[in-house]
């Protein structure tokens, strides 16, 4: 058979990054949020001034109103601009570690009950059942008490408290996964059972993970307020959305903006992750990618 | 002669069980392989061919699945003594399966390229790039045009029959000496079953590997195999040469499945069928399982006096020893 040998078109490294935009369209608005996340979170304290230093002169200061303060100020004077920014810096030590870590150890749980089945399944499908049983801030309040307070504390409780859903879903996939014919294939063909999960089962519950992960950023925000709102996260008045929403909360009719702008930040950048993770799971599903 | 032999199943019995009972899926069967040997197993849906290739593999679903005797001798080894571990190294390097459907063997979401490395990089320890040069080699000896770009294509890209193809390649990665197909070419179309069949005769030709090859197509059988074992109700109920089979059946079900197959030359309004239903399979009588469809058997045979087990008639042809006296 004659073949014919096509010269490759040489791209430079510009006309190829476009090419993959122009291919595959990124959401612009959700990339757009969550690098300014990142930006603010990282340059907090070059970019705005201190959080925590308040004016009593200056109480309760309407957004739009003061030159000093663009967007007000709360019932002790702290500037609001500066909170919500290093607010920022919050979700990316506190809410970003916990998440991570909690999607790590449900998907791994995940994969190996679905996987091995049987008694290993049940007994780690039984701690998962426990876990889930048992109200989440129940829990949290229970390991901050052990561990302490702050940052940490909060990152352990989080996670002790969300990697059960990641388990549970991940662990419904993998068994439907489980019994298709290419995994059958790889064990047909020695591949290791690590090597069957990460390759074969892995790649094939992303979609679902991602749905899980940009479901959950909301509610483990929202958690972090409620612990902090109980005194057992981040100290009170320190910079975070969640302990912002919680202390506006009682001033709700005079001084409603101490809690409508984190609010508004925290669901937009819930929203910004929804839309960035409905975005990659079609990148990395390869049908939908090429039919596009 | 016997240095040959790859494979040898003595006396397999798989059974499951269920709460209806136990359900002899496979139950007493001995055969070999040899060397460059392809092996037909023909028999009805649930006469335990599957399963008897799952046994070989050491894959019967558990825990209802369970091995009760026999032996089966790779290499002289008995692999029913090996432990998990040991099987997964035998696994893919010495027996490999071609599974029935080939849209559904490939995962979706993986380059053929890294599914094909992925196996490969179990027998040599290479880097990623003789790797590479190796997949595209074997997609090249499984006739796939391009295999350069092919080889960074995912599975829904191509055609079902180079899937199967592919998935032909993935098998003999590893170049095992034994290889099941079962039923490989009931989802392709005519053209690329002959093809497929053609490609297989090659790879044996090439690397001398052995071939089980389980269907219920007489004409690929015809076409492919060197001996042929009929199953029936767990039980292998006929084994000869392909040609002794073809030209000599014994047994009243190989008759009557040859019977079966539509032949051009003769003009008949009906083909002949084989009256009743097998067996169920988890309370099989005494004696002979195949006495309630035999059309002519003896009254020993009858009432469920007469064991069953092969013997040799002609030099090669063994035969359940209750249906010589049988019509």
């Amino acid at each position: 058979m004659a073949t014919i040998d096509f010269e490759p078109i040489k791209l430079s490294y510009t006309q190829r990054v476009l090419k993959w935009i122009k291919e595959y369209n990124p959401p612009w608005i959700p990339i757009i949020i969550l690098s300014s996340l990142l930006f603010f979170g990282l340059f907090a304290n070059f970019v705005t001034g201190d959080p925590m230093a308040n004016d009593l002169k200056a109480r309760q200061i309407a957004p739009f109103t003061d030159i000093h303060h663009i967007l007000g100020t709360d019932m002790l004077g702290k500037d609001m601009t500066s909170r919500l920014i290093f607010g920022c810096r919050s979700v990316l030590l506190v809410t970003a570690p916990s998440i991570i870590v909690a999607i790590f150890i449900g998907t791994a749980i995940g994969l190996i009950a679905g996987y091995t089945g049987r008694i290993t399944d049940t007994i780690l499908m039984r701690i998962t059942d426990a876990t889930l049983g048992f109200p989440s801030i129940l829990v949290a309040m229970l390991l901050v008490t052990f561990v302490g307070t702050g940052y940490i504390g909060v990152i352990i409780a989080v996670t002790a408290t969300t990697w059960a859903r990641f388990a549970r879903m991940i662990r419904g996939e993998v068994l439907s996964v489980r019994e298709r014919d290419f995994v059958t294939l790889a064990v047909i063909l020695g591949v290791s059972p690590f090597m069957i999960m990460w390759r074969h089962l892995f790649p094939n519950v992303i979609n679902t993970l991602m749905v899980m992960i940009s479901l959950m950023i909301g509610q483990v925000v929202l958690l972090e307020a409620s612990l902090s709102f109980l005194g057992l996260g981040m100290s009170p008045g320190e910079p975070a959305w969640g302990i912002m929403v919680a202390e506006g909360r009682q001033q709700l009719l005079t001084t409603w903006w101490v809690s409508l702008l984190p609010g508004i930040l925290i669901t937009l950048v819930v929203m910004a992750f929804n839309f960035f993770g409905d975005w990659l799971r079609d990148y990395l599903d390869p049908r939908m990618r090429r039919s596009r | 002669m016997s240095d040959d032999i790859v494979l040898k199943v003595e006396n397999l019995r798989t059974h499951f069980h269920t709460k209806t009972g136990i359900v002899k899926a496979v139950d007493g069967i001995d055969f070999e392989l040899r060397r460059g040997e392809t092996l037909g197993v023909v028999g009805e849906s649930g006469s335990g061919k599957s399963m008897t290739a799952w046994s070989i593999l050491g894959m019967v679903p558990k825990p209802a699945g369970r091995i009760e005797t026999g032996r089966i001798l790779y290499h002289g080894e008995d692999l029913l003594q090996k432990t998990d571990d040991e099987m997964r190294k035998i696994r893919g390097s010495g027996i490999c399966m071609v599974m029935q459907d080939p849209l559904t063997s490939l995962n979706p979401v993986l380059t053929i390229k890294k599914q094909l490395t992925e196996t490969l990089e179990l027998e040599f320890k290479e880097k990623k790039e003789s790797l590479l040069q190796r997949a595209i080699a074997l997609l090249s000896s499984v006739n796939i045009p391009a295999p350069e770009t092919r080889v960074t294509s995912y599975p829904h890209e191509m055609s079902g029959g180079m899937r199967q193809r592919v998935v032909g390649a993935i098998s003999i990665s590893r170049s095992p000496d034994v290889l099941i197909a079962d039923e490989p070419t009931t989802s392709l179309d005519v053209t690329i079953q002959l093809q497929y069949l053609k490609l297989l005769k090659d790879i044996q030709e090439e690397t001398g590997v052995g071939i089980i090859f389980i269907t219920h197509d007489f004409g690929i059988v015809a076409k492919m195999c060197d001996r042929v074992a009929v199953m029936y109700a767990g039980h292998i109920i006929e084994q000869a040469e392909v040609t002794e089979l073809f030209d000599n059946p014994l047994h009243p079900y190989t008759k009557a499945l040859l019977r079966s197959v539509p032949d051009l030359d003769d003009d008949v309004e009906m083909l002949p069928t084989i009256e009743g239903q097998p067996p169920d399979l988890a309370n099989t009588p005494s004696g002979c399982v195949f006495r309630d469809r035999c059309p002519d058997p003896s009254d020993d045979c009858r009432d469920g006096n007469v064991e069953m087990g092969l013997i040799e008639v002609s030099p090669g042809h063994w035969v359940d020893q209750c249906c010589i006296n049988c019509g």
